[in-house]
């Protein structure tokens, strides 16, 4: 049998977590700037009230970037939170039970703050 | 000889009655207040976005987003929603710090057990520090 292991392994397929750490240090990086640029926008241009705090979300360039990092934070908590249910729970039914609800409630938190966003 | 390979002790890993049991060094710490804090986040996320739906959509609705602050919103008073957004301000800066602290060492490899000790307790002093400052701001005291 050919070997497949050490330098001769074959990877291939599985992607061995590469795709999970990039996509968790990517995603990240989007969310570290996104709340520097809000914070920039809050605490610079004078007493913060409705019509403030409304007009920051409702320039396009912000409304594209809060869009990306809702996705972004909803693909970084997912992969979080897997490696969570992944390290505690064993039994594969309990696994898969708790994979889906997560999935549920990202998807729908998600998609409730992209409403939010963009009916503004 | 059977005896003998009965009595000896395993280690397996720990069981959660043993949690308290173990000293973590400041580095543990901060890996498993990342995961925690990053759990909080996921928990409160529908909080999060309803908070976002009332400061955001309209002028009335702004004013349900202060007043949850000051009067409470429903059942919940406002001190208790201050309280888990003084939750939510922790576990935001300790994940922040503590991925910081990641992408740092991805990137630099200052992962030498001293530079991983320093940078731990770095990263729970700031976290803690503006904690309690913003936690100060939120309750009203300066």
């Amino acid at each position: 049998m050919q070997q497949n292991y050490g330098s001769k392994r074959i990877v291939v397929g599985a992607h061995y977590g590469m795709r999970d750490w990039l996509s968790q240090r990517v995603t990240a990086s989007l969310m570290a700037l996104f709340t520097i640029v809000l914070l920039v926008q809050v605490l610079f241009g004078g007493p913060l009230g409705y019509d403030r705090w409304a007009a920051i979300f409702s320039a396009q360039w912000m409304k594209v970037l809060t869009f990306v990092v809702i996705v972004a934070l909803g693909w970084h908590a997912w992969v979080g939170v897997r490696d969570i249910w992944m390290d505690y729970v064993k039994p594969v039914g309990a696994r898969l039970v708790l994979q889906v609800l997560t999935i549920v409630w990202l998807v729908g938190c998600t998609g409730w703050a992209v409403q939010v966003l963009w009916r503004l | 000889m059977a005896e003998a390979v009965k009595t000896r002790p395993t280690y397996r890993n720990i069981h959660v009655t043993q949690i308290l049991q173990y000293r973590l060094p400041p580095a543990g710490i901060v890996s498993i207040l990342h995961r925690v804090s990053g759990a909080v986040m996921f928990l409160l996320l529908p909080f999060l976005v309803w908070l976002l739906d009332v400061s955001l959509t309209s002028e009335i609705s702004y004013e349900q987003f202060t007043a949850a602050f000051g009067v409470g919103v429903g059942f919940v008073p406002g001190w208790l929603v201050k309280l888990v957004v003084l939750a939510l301000i922790w576990a935001y800066l300790h994940h922040f710090i503590a991925g910081v602290r990641h992408l740092w060492m991805d990137m630099t490899h200052s992962v030498s057990k001293q530079q991983g000790h320093s940078s731990a307790i770095l990263t729970l002093a700031s976290s803690v520090v503006l904690t309690v400052a913003l936690g100060a701001k939120l309750f009203g005291l300066f």
